[in-house]
């Protein structure tokens, strides 16, 4: 049971929040062949890009409706439409994912409604899904973008249905923003190894995994299609990760019918052990595959000889709410204390369940104060974070988004028993690296006294 | 084996000092102290292993190992000797013998070359040359070459023959001790001698412990003269003569060289401990009173009782709020020696039930102090076969485990917390404050939240109470594309049993100590 802290100062330092549309951007990018586009000037998508670009090393579809001066006051329906069409031309995107800015949002345009009458205009754009979330960067973070995003696409894509007909093997599964390409591939496994079929959305894993294309395309190069939103209509049930995709899942219900749940976190064993036990349900399977099992007795294992650096450990960690206790409760399951928790976004209800006594609503400045202050000795956060590793001597995890200067960030695997296990091992391991050789001051002992000392020959041979 | 080795061996296994070796027959004594290794059942290390063990802290020396790879190769760097100076005494060498240098008798040589490289390299105070099975079974002759090396280069080179195959750790712990009184101890004088200069013996400053304690001796006005061999320099050891008093910790592993301090120099010893609280004042008393009867100032006692009353009464106000977080646990102590009473009383105090104790290398007056301690002596055992003590822990006859590393996996895999207390431990549990770390570390492995989540069941084990009937999967499968045959039909799990039936017999009580046989070999090695 946490308080949500507000810091009274007007000047935030070191950011650690990402913008909502860069979140919805993320997101759009799980659905093959698409770009997003933003609604607002180009400089929005340009330093978006970027982020994406240094933390996946990929080249990144992303473009924008580039507002001047006169469409922002004029209106931009005409950007907007000039931008389908050149994109339309330039690539032949099968989808197109447009997240308002705060420019645009400051002006107040009512994109739904023109995007409206530009589609029902415009028979030459049939082909492409064009898709629209309201994501102003002065309101929520990356987490809430990428939630925003999937409702629009759910609200667009999956179909009403009357009558439940339901695939009783397929099941949905709602990703979180933070879940990495590995992550969606271990759930997706598990879920395969109940002998159910998922369909994933967004799915990122097939588009920013990492790999290299036959061809150059100015598309996405993967994600879910466009018809696994159909499809979604027909899943047994529906998996969300995370809080952030209640909300999508609750859409999907009420469209569909399709049962839910959400899952506030799949890292550390008990919350893995009730997906499992969901998917037990779902299978009708009392006795789970032997890879399932062995990976469970793994994790215990890895368990029992982490606890010995996990124990006490003093703990600070900045992200978004839904990766914060997703982390944070697989520390503190293994007797580390959250001593500093800075957050990005108040729009979460994961407060009251976060184990620590306080979530900051601030940046790293503020996480950089917290953890001197609490004697963090491990620091979570994103590569930005290094700067306070810096100042404070603390070694630093790097999770979250962005992750800049390290290679492999859609590799890392933090879910499932499997990651799980790998993430206890990552802190355990940062933990030892840390070796501190004791000395006789340590415990305010004298030093021995010098002339016990070797004095090396001055001259040989 | 060599003659002088053998008269050697025979002279260790004489010590008058030793109150079991005493009461022997003479041809009980001839055999030796350690137990005649069992093959098949033996787990302990060999005598070059306790030759190591003893000297390697001492921390300027360069330790040279004279054998095939296997002795130096797979067992440096593995221990938590501490050291407030060089480093030297971490890194491995070795001669490395091959096939040829065995066969065509090139071993001496080697070593002759092997010494001039570390001393052109590293220049250090002294080279400690240890002898192993091989050289010595082919007969090199260590004590000429470290001779003929010593004069060449100017820099002491001392042989240490302890060759694995003639006994015990043990042994080769007290053949160590030979080797430095022979060789080493008396070639140095130190700048200055007062009357408050103390050898400790017996300790190795494992992750520190022996500066938990130099805190005390520094209020004390007390100087470690010699040490052998915690955080030592070889000068310590070499002026080990010029002390007034020995003290001689944990076990009488070196009592060989304590004693012939006595003899040779006149120095008296005592034997102490610094595990636990009382162990410790009480050391500190007998150290003071010792000084005092070799000449130092009186008021050296009315200061120690001031440090022990003013150290003791803070120590209990540290280890307080702790209470309530291990009350009522229950400890089973598998170490031995010592250490079999010597952390008990401080458990005890703070509400812990300790349920067990190895007596395993333990005298008769240790095995005195466990009865006094805990009322009988039910409550003591020698060793216990790991699948027994598997079933205790499993069984939740304890809570927790304190032991050395070789029962850690015991404990664990029972998904039992475990609390290392012997010499591969990490953390220095030594003196007052060391007792603090030693509870917070017991709190911090008992009340870790870990341990309920790891002992409740998996989701498969409870029957499944919700499902449906689903048709056979259909489609490829997605990882090896074979297509979907005819599968059996998904049946209902049964359901649960009614909530009002009668639950499962609990296992009977669980297991209890007195249960349990003494096993016939040791897998802990103290």
């Amino acid at each position: 049971m946490a308080k949500l802290v507000h810091p009274k100062r007007a000047l935030s330092t070191m950011p650690l929040k990402s913008s909502a549309p860069l979140g919805a951007a993320l997101a759009y990018l799980g659905v093959e062949k698409s770009i997003p586009l933003f609604h607002g000037s180009q400089g929005c998508t340009a330093f978006a890009m970027v982020h994406l670009v240094r933390h996946f090393k990929e080249a990144v579809p992303l473009q924008t409706t580039a507002m001047n001066e006169v469409s922002t006051i004029l209106g931009g329906a005409d950007q907007i439409e000039e931008a389908i069409e050149n994109l339309r031309k330039k690539s032949a995107p099968s989808f197109i994912g447009i997240a308002s800015t705060a420019l645009t949002e400051t002006r107040g345009e009512d994109v739904p409604g023109e995007l409206r009458e530009i589609v029902a205009r415009r028979a030459d754009f049939a082909d492409t899904q064009i898709v629209y979330a309201s994501t102003p960067d002065f309101e929520g973070g990356l987490q809430d973008g990428w939630a925003k995003a999937v409702e629009a696409m759910v609200e667009t894509m999956v179909p009403e249905v009357a009558d439940r007909d339901p695939d009783l093997r397929q099941v949905n599964l709602l990703c979180a923003s933070y879940m990495t390409p590995a992550e969606i591939d271990e759930i997706r496994q598990m879920i395969r190894a109940f002998a159910l079929e998922p369909v994933v959305l967004p799915d990122i894993s097939g588009s920013l995994d990492g790999h290299v294309s036959d061809d150059w395309s100015g598309t996405s190069l993967g994600g879910a299609a466009i018809a696994d939103f159909e499809k979604a209509s027909r899943s047994a049930f529906t998996l969300a990760i995370g809080e952030q995709m209640r909300k999508s899942a609750r859409m999907i219900e009420d469209k569909a019918l399709v049962p839910y749940r959400v899952f506030q976190s799949v890292t550390g064993l008990k919350p893995v052990d009730a997906l499992v036990r969901t998917l037990m349900g779902l299978s009708g399977m009392q006795d789970p595959p032997a890879s399932i099992k062995r990976d469970r007795s793994r994790l215990i294992d890895a368990a029992l000889d982490a606890h010995f650096h996990t124990g006490g450990l003093k703990v600070a960690i900045g992200a978004d709410p839904d990766l914060l206790f997703a982390l944070s409760n697989a520390l503190t399951s293994m007797g580390a204390q959250v001593v500093t928790a800075v957050t990005t976004t108040q729009h979460s209800s994961m407060f009251d369940r976060m184990p620590c006594d306080e979530v900051i609503l601030g940046d790293l400045g503020d996480f950089e104060r917290s953890a001197a202050e609490q004697g963090a000795d491990i620091l979570l956060t994103h590569s930005h974070g290094r700067h306070v590793a810096h100042a404070l001597h603390k070694p630093l995890v790097r999770v979250g988004f962005p992750i800049f200067d390290r290679l492999g960030a859609q590799d890392a695997n933090r879910v499932g028993y499997r990651g799980s296990r790998a993430f206890l091992y990552e802190i355990a391991n940062t933990v030892q690296a840390e070796h501190h050789r004791a000395t006789p001051e340590d415990f305010g002992a004298q030093p021995i006294a010098e002339e016990f000392e070797h004095v090396p020959h001055a001259t040989r041979h | 084996m060599a003659d002088a080795l053998k008269s050697r061996i025979a002279d260790v296994f004489d010590e008058p000092a030793c109150g079991t070796n005493v009461s022997k027959s003479e041809q009980q004594r001839k055999k030796g102290c350690a137990k005649p290794l069992t093959p098949g059942a033996a787990a302990g290390g060999c005598a070059f292993d306790g030759a190591k063990i003893a000297l390697q802290p001492i921390v300027d020396v360069a330790h040279l190992v004279h054998a095939p790879l296997a002795c130096e190769g797979n067992g440096w760097d593995n221990r938590g000797a501490a050291s407030s100076g060089s480093e030297l005494y971490r890194i491995g060498f070795t001669t490395d013998m091959t096939e040829l240098d065995i066969v065509m008798g090139h071993g001496e040589k080697k070593l002759f070359r092997a010494i001039r490289e570390v001393v052109e390299k590293h220049d250090p105070p002294a080279i400690f040359v240890y002898s192993t099975c091989v050289p010595a079974l082919i007969g090199d002759d260590i004590d000429a070459v470290c001779k003929a090396a010593s004069q060449k280069f100017g820099t002491p080179c001392i042989p240490i023959n302890a060759p694995g195959y003639v006994g015990s750790k043990n042994l080769g712990n007290k053949l160590a001790g030979e080797a430095m009184l022979d060789h080493v101890i008396g070639t140095m004088e130190p700048d200055e001698v007062t009357p408050y200069d103390l050898n400790i013996v017996g300790d190795y400053n494992l992750s520190g412990e022996l500066w938990q304690i130099k805190p005390l001796l520094d209020k004390l006005g007390i100087r470690i003269l010699g040490s052998m061999s915690a955080d030592a320099r070889y000068k310590q050891v070499a002026c080990m003569h010029r002390a007034k008093v020995t003290m001689m910790v944990c076990s009488k592993a070196l009592i060989n060289v304590a004693r012939k301090l006595e003899e040779r120099y006149g120095i008296p010893f005592f034997e102490g401990s610094f595990y636990g609280i009382s162990d410790t004042s009480e050391s500190l008393r007998q150290m003071c009173r010792l000084m005092v009867e070799q000449g130092a100032d009186g008021e050296l006692l009315d200061r120690c009782e001031a440090l022990i009353a003013e150290e003791e009464a803070s120590i209990w106000a540290d280890l307080e709020p702790f209470r309530p977080r291990v009350a009522g646990r229950k400890v089973l102590l598998y170490t031995g020696g010592h250490k079999s009473w010597s952390v008990v009383a401080a458990l005890q105090e703070l509400g812990m039930e300790v349920i067990g104790t190895s007596v395993r290398k333990a005298t008769e007056e240790d095995k005195d102090r466990v009865v006094d301690i805990m009322g009988d002596d039910k409550h003591m055992f020698d060793n216990m076969a790991p699948k027994d003590m598997y079933k205790l822990l499993k069984e939740a006859g304890a809570d927790v485990l304190m032991s050395g590393g070789r029962s850690q996996f015991v404990a664990l895999k029972a998904k039992m917390p475990w609390v290392d207390v012997n010499q591969e431990k990490h953390e220095p549990y030594a003196g007052y404050m060391g007792m603090v770390d030693l509870v917070h570390a017991i709190d911090r492995a008992v009340n870790n939240p870990m341990w309920g989540e790891l002992r409740d069941p998996a989701p498969w084990d409870e029957p499944l109470t919700e499902s449906l009937v689903l048709p056979a999967p259909s489609g490829n499968c997605p990882v090896t594309g074979i297509p979907a045959g005819p599968s059996a039909p998904v049946t209902l799990t049964p359901p649960l049993p009614p909530r009002d039936a009668q639950p499962a017999p609990v296992a009977a009580t669980p297991a209890q100590l007195g249960a349990f046989v003494s096993s016939a070999t040791d897998f802990e090695d103290c």
